[in-house]
């Protein structure tokens, strides 16, 4: 996000992906970064470059390797600060994935400040790991589940925001993007809603970070939660940015080691931040890795790559609208990102998938782990295509071909 | 190979022993977390042998054509016989090759058929594997 804004060359962009480069047949058409992004040369390079050249632990290792790799994995973190405008980069904790961060959350915030009769308020478009576990601590605490519904056109029904919170609300817990409808939601404004009644927020940007700029100070939440492999990161890393405040005062959540500052036999005192909520081994490479990672989207932009990104979602709307028998899920294109949703009639969304797959084109089809949401919209499964910085107008019409070629093959006897 | 054949387009269009039992002296019913695929089976069973079999569910073509050949390799057989219909039995039944979130929808039906008539409750094929 640095200067003013430049189109993105998407020739160029793709040449950075070795995983497009392949020469298959058929090529890849990767429609499915919503489940997890392809990743740049740059990231695969430094995670080969730590494993060849100074993997060692980090932290308490008296010797040169260990050192650039404590150095290594501490500057992805001010990276990452940086990246979403944490105050701090003590306020980054590194975790495995966002269902972990969200976890940490609900056992160590959570244990400690929900009693029966309290409400955690969420949304029926949630991802299952921004509701199970919730889920959970409701049924440790006695606290009680509440729901924003959905529209039938894809947005929060936010009027009854007001009904539903109210001084029992102790937590607020929603989804930056819907990972299914592409819904953005105006999470500035339901953080100062639920601030007003003294309720905690934690806002779920698996979908968000990879796409959006975020400024977690601007959006003013309590907490804010993301993977690293949605975002042209590894695997196996995940964020919680956490108030200073909040985080100092909570409990630790796993134990083990870097997470202490003293043990005895019988009690121990725990590290600082963000040390206190990073027990045993990091993920170290995947922790540089996803530096790497936030370094190549800040050098493309994301005031780039959101435009691109619309302007294939705006086409893949156009296109998939003239396919008799299909239903589009979610709002219009200005108000989501990433994801189109879809079901053509009488066709199960895995057989879609598996005719789309004949031609190399790979999107997801299932319930997306947002049960709720299927049941609200009356269907079992979806077909959902998704797009990141390095899609192409022209994999657009692949999808549409594959979805005539869909049903000629399966409607074909039935008339 | 492409999985779309004919034969299974066939069987997922006209599949055989397609509704419910009156009295059914088994029925079960389970679906695929994976994926919401859903099939219920019923048997009625005469002197240790399989006289009547039906079947409902919704899914994909695999799950459903999977379900209709089983149902009719079944009608008839006797219930102990069956017992040993493995994996590569079903999977034969369907002859294209399934990768593993393609291989569930192929057995599911063969899954209900076991849960329901002996209680086997896991993945078939998967009984043993380490």
């Amino acid at each position: 996000m640095n200067g003013a804004f430049r189109p993105l060359d998407v020739e160029a962009i793709r040449g950075d992906f070795p995983i497009l480069k392949q020469e298959i047949n058929p090529p890849l058409i990767y429609l499915d970064s919503a489940a997890s992004s392809q990743k740049p040369n740059r990231v695969i390079d430094v995670l080969s470059d730590y494993y060849r050249t100074y993997n060692a632990n980090i932290h308490r290792g008296i010797y040169r390797i260990s050192e650039k790799a404590t150095e290594q994995y501490e500057e992805a973190r001010k990276k990452i600060a940086r990246f979403i405008n944490s105050p701090r980069a003590c306020q980054i904790i590194f975790t495995r994935n966002t269902t972990e961060s969200i976890n940490l959350v609900a056992n160590s915030w959570g244990n400690a400040n929900l009693r029966a009769g309290d409400e955690i308020l969420i949304s029926v478009m949630e991802h299952h790991s921004n509701l199970v576990p919730w889920q959970l601590l409701a049924q440790r605490t006695g606290a009680k589940l509440r729901y924003i519904e959905v529209t039938d056109e894809g947005l929060l029904h936010l009027e009854e925001l007001d009904r539903l919170l109210t001084e029992r609300t102790k937590l607020v817990a929603v989804t930056h993007v819907s990972n299914v409808l592409g819904t953005v939601n105006p999470v500035q404004s339901i953080t100062a809603a639920a601030h007003a009644v003294g309720a905690k927020v934690i806002i779920d940007a698996a979908q968000s970070a990879p796409h959006l700029p975020v400024d977690v100070q601007a959006i003013d939440c309590d907490f804010f939660a993301f993977s690293g492999h949605k975002m042209c990161g590894p695997t196996g890393i995940g964020v919680l940015f956490g108030k200073l405040d909040l985080l100092e005062e909570m409990p630790p959540f796993l134990g083990g080691g870097s997470m202490i500052r003293t043990v005895q036999r019988e009690h121990s005192t725990y590290a600082d931040l963000p040390q206190k909520f990073e027990a045993g081994t990091p993920s170290i490479a995947q922790t540089i890795g996803l530096g790497a990672a936030v370094d190549y989207l800040n050098d493309v932009g994301l005031d780039a790559i959101h435009p691109h990104e619309q302007e294939l979602l705006e086409y893949a709307h156009q296109k998939l609208s003239e396919i008799e028998g299909i239903t589009i899920y979610g709002p219009k294109p200005r108000h989501k990102v990433g994801a189109v949703t879809f079901n053509l009639d009488r066709i199960h969304a895995h057989d879609v998938a598996g005719i789309l797959d004949q031609d190399g084109v790979a999107i997801r089809a299932g319930h997306h782990c947002t049960q709720p949401l299927m049941q609200k919209f009356g269907v079992i499964a979806t077909a959902r295509a998704s797009f990141y910085l390095y899609n192409k107008l022209e994999e657009v019409d692949s999808l549409y071909e594959g979805l005539l070629k869909a049903q000629k093959i399966l409607i074909r006897r039935r008339g | 190979m492409n999985i779309y054949e004919e034969d299974i387009l066939d069987h997922y269009e006209n599949p055989s022993n397609y509704g419910t039992l009156e009295n059914p002296d088994i029925s079960y019913e389970e679906d695929n977390p994976l994926c919401g695929d859903k099939i219920q089976m019923d048997l009625t069973v005469k002197d240790g042998v399989i006289v009547d079999v039906g079947w409902r569910g919704h899914g994909c073509t695999i799950s459903q054509a999977a379900a209709s050949m089983l149902t009719e390799r079944i009608k008839g057989q006797c219930l102990e016989d069956i017992k040993k219909l493995s994996k590569d039995d079903q999977l034969d039944m369907l002859g294209i090759p399934l990768g593993p979130v393609r291989l569930k929808c192929g057995l599911l039906a063969l899954k209900v058929l076991k849960a329901g008539a002996y209680g086997l409750k896991g993945w078939p094929g998967e009984e043993d594997e380490r």
